[in-house]
């Protein structure tokens, strides 16, 4: 409620959608969209159903999902609590192998089956998809406040340097993980697969039965956002946005600053961690190598791009940039190839166009492109359209107290 | 007289070095519970830096503040703004992307006690305390006389409601001790005259103490029951306002030397 009272305050010219619109928006969405793929598309004509492949193939769409649940992670991190986190992809890493290793023959020795709809003589540990989504939040949790707790203290440029170093560096244990003094931790380079498949209702999802494996990724991305709404309208978003705002004050108005931003880590952790392991169950493995800093770039793009603090924003940045990055740019690049008769590699460009991408966002739509209200207002707060009663302030710039 | 209470909050020879610089030197300084004193001082005499100390911010590098006969010194500013000593900021410090009524709303966060999971679920707890809490603090925007803003960015307010929601933040912690650094700077006359009324409301209403910074002599006259002088860092006089006006080293430190020879 309190969500939609603050947002006509926001800007008295154009009210933004309240979060009650947009939430049923996204679940018509979402309904829309599974009815196309499972009943309207498998009666088109196959032309047709070759350019949705090409285009729009529903696999693609399952892997913007996970990608939209760990920005929405990142979103409270650096949208809410303005910390910068460039390590990120610590936390999938962390997500996918909890899926590695409590989701698949990985662990030999041992032959435990809990909730899994896998064969009972499979050897490893084989625990419920939904379990393992609670290990792989629990252990993420975990992580983000061992992480936090010694890098929180420091100011933030320092931050996004000590993030950056911890998402290479846990990455890089996994890689080098095959022996550490006799034990297997990650298998190394050769990753972990295949992992099990996900049990809904008694039912065991392949690895096509994706429009299953869509509802329970929608199901997770909007369990995200609503958490997201929840924690920001409460006490604790408060305090969030009063550290972004101004840590020092907030201090002094009783917040104290490492608890706070060591839950919003924590938080985003969490998120990062459920990605990891819907991810893992998505490709159906873990493997190493695909744990990259470009991960955390690409996810502080959405962020970015989306608009910063407001989720739904985040969430059309990650489905966006996820959708370009994983379909559209190779499905154009052959287009384009095919047309012209070039030969072109468009997806090593990826990078060039998501740089040129930032940099005219930066330029003419700094806010991104669903910003949360009040981030609009400062960022164009010289437009002559916009109208603000800016205070004048005529007190002595001195000092910062 | 309130001076006569016991002191809510003392400092027992604070002194604050900065590298070499003696910003306070072996200050020592009482708040009477209920009372209403001022602090003040030419340009860089050491004001801002005692209200650091006070509420945490700066360590001293001697000396000890006493909160309700409690060591404080060197208490981390949270835990001291929780106990009860509220600050307002000489350069005003609001959440400007917050709207006034959350700006409140922060600082009731230690009173708080709605967890991650409660918020999530909405348990009834957390509402109930959401709603008293937005409810006391569209009391206290109605208190300081903005009430009508509660839906507005700090940013977008005018200087002299900034300045209000500043206070009503403070309050919100329901402080025993509130400290102002300047709080009429920017102030026309009119609003300057206003303000001493207001000073007294906000003692006599909320049962606190006000420690109060303030270059605008008239209203210090005004408003003050004791003033404390400092110069340099030092304390160089306490006492009544009219004692103050007559204290020939107060006029020397305000007007220079050549002021006691005209005199
Ligand atoms: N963090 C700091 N580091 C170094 N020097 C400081 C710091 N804070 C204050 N000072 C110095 O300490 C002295 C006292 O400053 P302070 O801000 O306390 O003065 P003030 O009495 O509040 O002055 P004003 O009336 O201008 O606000 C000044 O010389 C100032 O430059
Ligand atoms: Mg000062």
């Amino acid at each position: 409620m309190s969500i939609i009272t603050r947002k006509k305050g926001a800007s008295k010219k154009k009210a933004p959608a309240s979060q009650r619109t947009w939430s049923i928006g996204f679940l018509t969405l979402a309904v829309a969209v599974y009815i196309f793929y499972t009943y309207i598309v498998p009666h088109t004509p196959d032309g047709f159903q070759n350019q949705i492949q090409t285009w729009f193939p529903p696999s693609a769409l399952n892997e913007a999902l996970v990608w939209v649940i760990a920005a929405l992670g990142l979103n409270i991190v650096v949208g809410y609590a303005g910390l910068l986190d460039l390590g990120f992809v610590a936390f999938w890493a962390i997500g996918g192998y909890t899926a590695g290793w409590f989701m698949s023959g990985f662990f030999y020795q041992i032959n435990l089956h809990f909730g899994s709809e896998s064969a009972k003589s499979f050897p490893g540990i084989h625990l419920s998809f939904w379990i393992v989504l609670l290990l792989g939040a629990l252990i993420c949790a975990f992580f983000g406040i061992l992480i936090g707790a010694p890098t929180l203290r420091l100011k933030s440029d320092y931050l996004a340097i000590v993030t950056l170093g911890f998402g290479e560096i846990i990455p890089q244990v996994f890689v080098n993980g095959e022996n550490i003094h006799g034990f297997n931790l990650s298998n190394g380079t050769k990753g972990i697969s295949p992992v099990d498949n996900i049990g809904l209702f008694g039912k065991r999802l392949g690895p096509f039965d994706l429009n299953y494996k869509y509802m329970i990724f929608v199901f997770m991305a909007g369990l995200m956002v609503f958490i997201s709404l929840r924690l920001r309208s409460g006490r604790l978003g408060r305090a969030w946005l009063a550290i972004r705002e101004d840590e020092l004050a907030a201090s002094m108005m009783g917040v104290p600053l490492m608890k706070t931003k060591l839950s919003a880590y924590a938080v985003g952790a969490i998120s990062g961690g459920l990605a990891g392991v819907a991810y893992a169950t998505h490709v159906n493995g873990i493997f190493a190598e695909r744990f990259q800093f470009s991960i955390s770039i690409i996810l502080l793009a959405m962020v970015v791009l989306g608009g910063m603090g407001n989720v739904w924003g985040v969430m059309v940045g990650a489905l966006l940039i996820a959708w370009v990055n994983s379909t559209g740019l190779p499905a154009l690049g052959n287009e384009i190839n095919s047309t012209f008769n070039t030969n072109i590699n468009f997806p090593s460009y990826t990078f060039l166009i998501f740089g040129g991408l930032l940099i005219l966002m930066m330029l003419f739509r700094r806010e991104g492109i669903l910003p949360e209200s009040r981030l609009k207002m400062v960022l164009h707060e010289n437009d002559d359209d916009v109208e603000n009663e800016a205070p004048h302030r005529n007190i002595s710039e001195e000092e910062a107290l | 007289m309130a001076l006569d209470s016991a002191p809510v909050l003392e400092a027992k020879n604070i002194s604050v070095e900065f590298g070499g610089l003696k910003a306070v030197e072996d200050v020592s300084f009482d708040i009477p519970d209920r009372s209403v004193v001022s602090l003040i001082g030419p340009n860089g005499a050491g004001k801002t830096t005692f209200f650091n100390v006070l509420t945490g911010l700066y360590k001293p590098t001697s000396g000890f503040v006493i909160y309700n006969g409690e060591d404080i010194t060197g208490v981390v500013p949270h835990k001291i703004a929780e106990k009860g000593v509220a600050r307002t900021f000489q350069n005003i410090r609001l959440f400007g992307l917050m709207t006034a009524e959350e700006n409140v709303m922060v600082a009731m966060h230690s009173h708080l006690k709605a967890g991650i999971i409660g918020t999530i679920i909405g348990s009834p707890l957390q509402r109930r305390e959401e709603r008293e809490a937005r409810e006391e603090a569209r009391a206290l925007l109605t208190f300081v006389g903005i009430g009508k803003t509660a839906m507005e960015f700090a940013r977008n307010l005018s200087y002299g409601d900034q300045r209000r929601l500043e206070v009503a933040r403070a309050l919100a912690l329901r402080p025993k001790v509130l400290l102002l650094d300047e709080p009429t700077a920017g102030m026309n006359p009119q609003e300057s005259a206003v303000f001493v009324d207001f000073v007294h409301k906000v003692r006599d209403e909320k049962n606190l103490a006000i420690l109060l910074i303030e270059h605008d002599m008239s209203v210090v006259m005004k408003v003050s029951e004791r003033i404390t002088v400092l110069d340099r860092g030092m304390k160089i006089a306490e006492g009544s306002p009219a004692d103050i006006k007559s204290n020939p080293r107060v006029i020397e430190a305000y007007l220079g030397k050549s002021a006691e020879v005209n005199k």
